[in-house]
């Protein structure tokens, strides 16, 4: 058995969260359009209800979606609070210029290509 | 809660813990001294009562910009202190009609609260744009804006400008 000396930080589960791709695609998704139920979510991926519904349930305690109810249904939305702390705090303080920097030549070289 | 029943696609979800006492992001939120001091740093006036009024006026740096002296409208539909907000919202520069924000503040555990901004921007889409911060050079929206809250209830300071 793991033991950790600290609990997990609010940064430890986004970045745990962060590092999946599944959980990746489905913040992309509620990107492109928020508020969607489990099943319109479900449609999109080869995945089991269940399996979604894992991943769903990280990405809500790492705060990077947010539940609410609709009459029967549970409408996700992503929360993008979380991600914005991370780039104010470990992003902006370290490397925020060379960063943009790259992001900006990164863009510019696909976009000609 | 109000119904989300129709507006899918055009309601935003931000959401904030913050180690401060509910009636602290209260104040940040409602008065001018504390807000101010985070996000575009626009003073606020808020009549705390349904059907009064709320503005969100210009800094001098806005003003410089040559912005009109309030920059948000709106009008308060219920105050609750220090649990819940909800009022309408006008970004005036945009030209769109009145927005819905609802600000709900919850004590958790431990001395964490969580705050939680909803904006339906229904009809309103260069708000929405606005708000979520994806206009290029026009800040960072309510993500920012929460981010720099935290910071400054939680530490005293702003974000580093």
């Amino acid at each position: 058995m793991v033991t950790y000396f600290r609990p997990m930080t609010d940064d430890d589960r986004v970045f745990k969260a962060l590092a999946d791709r599944t959980r990746r695609f489905l913040l992309d998704l509620l990107f492109v359009r928020d508020g969607r139920t489990l099943t319109e979510l479900e449609s999109e991926l080869e995945m089991t209800r269940f399996g979604v519904m894992k991943h769903l349930r990280v990405l809500e305690d790492a705060g990077l979606v947010v539940t609410r109810r609709s009459g029967r249904e549970k409408l996700h939305f992503l929360n993008p609070v979380p991600i914005r702390l991370i780039h104010d705090r470990w992003i902006d303080k370290y490397t925020e210029r060379q960063v943009s920097a790259l992001t900006d030549l990164k863009t510019e070289l696909e976009e000609e290509a | 809660m109000t119904t989300m029943t129709g507006t899918t696609g055009t309601v935003q979800v931000y959401r904030v813990y913050i180690r401060a006492t509910p009636e602290a992001i209260w104040e940040a939120i409602t008065t001018p001294e504390w807000t101010q001091r985070y996000g575009y740093g626009s003073p606020v006036e808020y009549e705390l009562r349904p059907g009064g009024a709320y503005r969100g006026l210009a800094t001098a740096e806005m003003k410089a910009m040559g912005g009109e002296d309030v920059v948000v409208d709106g009008e308060v539909l219920e105050a609750d202190p220090p649990r819940r907000l909800v009022q309408t919202w006008r970004a005036r520069w945009l030209g769109e009609g009145f927005t819905r924000l609802t600000w709900e503040i919850e004590e958790g555990d431990s001395g964490v609260t969580t705050l939680t901004v909803t904006h339906d921007v229904d009809g309103a889409p260069s708000t929405a744009a606005q708000v979520a911060g994806t206009v290029p050079n026009a800040g960072g929206g309510w993500s920012y804006i929460l981010s720099d809250l935290k910071t400054l209830l939680e530490t005293g300071r702003p974000l580093a400008g």
